[in-house]
């Protein structure tokens, strides 16, 4: 084994140095809570989507005739091929709570500021190919939502104008999603996308280990006291990832696969939130579901789409609010001009604005799942259920764009009172 | 520590469990419950009878194989063969009714939909309640509607059993059509309205079963996946601790 050791190393000299930066000498702040369990649980979700989706393509056929047929044949006739397509589906949709809560600990703390911008770029990237991944995944079992949530979404690009109209014909290679759509689909779905997916993820961890991790109290331990027991240059208040936080970063999976086994043993559906009642019926164009929605994960953006009404006669509007509301996230760094990074030592304003910032996602996300169009009926039986649910949008579609332009006016023209940032990191547990 | 571990862990089990009944609530909202329990063999085997001699004279289950149906249902080949299996096909193949698709749309406007997915894409409540919902109407081509899926296609299968229901309408409003406000029985069948609400429900099994044959098996298999995660993050825990140790000594 000694010699096998050696016998690498004399070959590859680069191996174990690259292996002491990014693992045994990459010192990590030693107060990271429980918001810094979910970029370890995204790359575990990752590997499954991954390896869930090589078994699973060994046996879908990818075809508008045999799609459907070929899903319920691993449901029954694949030995295990439940659990695989189960752990997919499960799989997707944690992907995205989990890479929820990892971007809302990078606002909370303040993680996308100076110098970890490209960090939070190549984040907001990965986000993007993240949702371009989930749609076309949701195409391909060909029930009757993934054919007209594939038509909604596609049908965006036709209010671009000019070539709107010939761009979404191009982009289905069909009048309607069809055998072609399917097919490309596929093909980016398990080839291109997760290879820019890897490659995304590669540079987002490269990356942060040239700038090293925040913390909860925003505190630069580069630039605090140095000398802690492994090495007397490096920070005080930091230790290596490895051992300590794969041990750490373990208990966290732990407890994410306990509840991802409940979802996936007990509830796969979740109620029709992770796989939709409409889509157990095969495609059909003759037949529109009576709510045509996209997975839960998209409601918020999908929300904004719709709030935005069309005018001058286009309803690209709502298409360019839906892009910029994630384009928004992406500036945060260059809107946000406070000098104090986590939420702890920041103004009340900050505070009070990042709660709406939530409120107003949440609220969205029940708007676009058609939450409040069946809860509106009920809290005010006999009033115009559109009109309420409208206005309440509205607001919320301000609130959650509102939130960058205070933050921009409340941190650029020195509005923000902070508290004082202690010098070194603390510890509450 | 330890106690904050586990109490979070038990907080988040806890809000878990208590969303999965709000979420489990699949599909026909607003409807009664079927009370269905797919674990409950006998119901199953009872439903699989009502579906052979009712059901598969014009609908199929064409993702559903009877041998699969016998080992999941407790039945030997030779019971499913000569008790359910009555459109001649062998063990190994699926339910597919006889039916001709071209009598079927001439007498009822529509092919017979297939009903392997049934359960999941309407619901057990929809089911269990669409059976127990027809009346007799003479306006509707075959002289049957309904009050959960109102003017359905299809006449009742099950009326020899529930009797004949009759709509009572309640008076209209201006310029409105009258509702129909309750169902009646103007003639008993051959079950009590009790009986008949049994058999329908186990038909409603029957149906959860079919749309997803792996729920008898995921869910004992799932028991024993959650204890074992539960153990081994326990154990993950104490790895933890134990190295963790230094830093807390350290702070």
């Amino acid at each position: 084994m000694a010699n096998l050791f050696d016998w690498v190393n004399e070959r590859a000299p680069g191996l174990m140095p690259m292996y002491r930066k990014h693992m045994t000498e990459y010192y990590a702040p030693k107060n990271f809570n429980l918001w810094y369990y979910f970029g370890s649980l995204a790359i575990l979700v990752l590997v499954n989507q991954i390896v869930t989706g090589i078994f699973l393509t060994m046996n879908y056929k990818t075809s508008a005739l045999e799609a459907f047929n070929s899903v319920e044949y691993i449901m029954r006739d694949v030995e295990w091929g439940w659990l695989i397509r189960y752990m997919h589906s499960t799989g997707a949709s944690l992907f995205f709570v989990v890479v929820f809560l990892h971007m809302f600990r990078g606002i909370m703390y303040g993680s996308f500021k100076r110098p970890r911008e490209l960090v939070w770029i190549l984040g907001m990237l990965i986000f993007l190919v993240l949702m371009a991944e989930a749609f076309m995944g949701y195409v391909l079992p060909w029930g009757n939502m993934s054919f007209w949530g594939a038509k909604v979404i596609i049908s965006l690009f036709g209010t671009i104008p000019y070539i709107g109209p010939g761009l979404v014909e191009w982009i289905m290679g069909d009048f309607l999603p069809a055998d072609a759509t399917l097919n490309r689909f596929f093909a980016l779905h398990v080839i291109a996308l997760p290879l820019v997916l890897l490659l995304l993820v590669v540079l987002h961890l490269a990356a942060l280990h040239e700038v090293g991790s925040n913390n909860p109290d925003g505190v630069d331990v580069k630039h605090g006291p140095k000398g802690n027991r492994w090495d007397a240059s490096k920070p005080i208040d930091a230790i290596p990832f490895h051992p300590y936080y794969t041990v750490k970063d373990l208990v966290g999976v732990g407890f994410f696969l306990i509840i991802a086994a409940f979802i996936i043993f007990f509830a796969p559906t979740f109620g029709g939130w992770f796989l939709e009642h409409d889509n157990f019926t095969p495609a059909n164009n003759l037949v529109t579901p009576t709510h045509i929605k996209p997975s839960w994960y998209f409601t918020p953006f999908y929300a904004i789409l719709r709030m935005i009404p069309s005018f001058f006669g286009t309803a690209i509007w709502g298409v360019i609010g839906m892009f910029g509301s994630i384009l928004m996230l992406a500036l945060l760094p260059w809107l946000d001009r406070g000098e104090v990074r986590s939420v702890r030592f920041r103004g009340m304003g900050y505070r009070i604005a990042l709660a709406v910032l939530v409120i107003s996602f949440l609220s969205l996300g029940a708007v676009g799942a058609g939450v409040t169009a069946e809860l509106i009926p009920e809290w005010f039986p006999g009033a115009d259920a559109t009109t309420i649910e409208n206005a309440f949008g509205r607001v919320m579609t301000l609130a959650y764009f509102g939130f960058f332009v205070f933050i921009w006016v409340y941190t650029h023209f020195g509005f923000e009172k902070t508290k004082p940032v202690p010098e070194r990191v603390t510890m509450h547990d | 520590m330890i106690k904050r571990y586990l109490s979070a862990m038990a907080l988040a089990l806890g809000l878990l469990v208590a969303t999965i009944p709000a979420f489990a609530a699949e599909g026909g909202e607003g409807l009664p419950s079927a009370g269905t329990n797919v674990n409950d063999r006998a119901s199953l085997q009872r439903g699989a009878k009502l579906f052979f001699n009712y059901c598969v004279g014009c609908h199929s289950l064409k993702y559903v194989r009877y041998s699969r149906i016998a080992s999941d249902l407790g039945l030997s080949e030779d019971e499913v063969m000569s008790n359910l299996n009555f459109t001649g096909a062998k063990f190994g193949e699926p339910v597919i009714s006889h039916m001709p698709v071209d009598s079927a749309k001439n007498w009822f406007g529509k092919d017979p939909p297939d009903l392997s997915l049934e359960a999941r894409a309407k619901g057990v409540d929809f089911i269990f309640n669409y059976l127990n919902s027809f009346y007799l109407d003479p306006s509707r081509p075959v002289g049957w509607n309904n009050t959960v899926f109102p003017n359905a296609s299809m006449p009742n299968p099950l009326w020899e059993l529930q009797g004949l229901q009759v709509a009572v309408h309640s008076e209209a409003k201006p310029g409105q059509d009258s509702v129909v406000e309750k169902l009646e029985l103007s003639q008993p069948g051959r079950m009590t309205p009790e009986e008949f609400k049994g058999a329908t429900r186990d038909l409603a099994t029957f149906l959860e079963y079919t749309a997803e044959p792996a729920v008898l098996e995921r869910q004992s298999v799932g028991v024993w996946v959650v204890l074992f995660l539960a153990l081994l993050t326990f154990l993950l825990y104490l790895v933890k601790h134990e190295y963790w140790k230094d830093v807390h000594e350290n702070h």
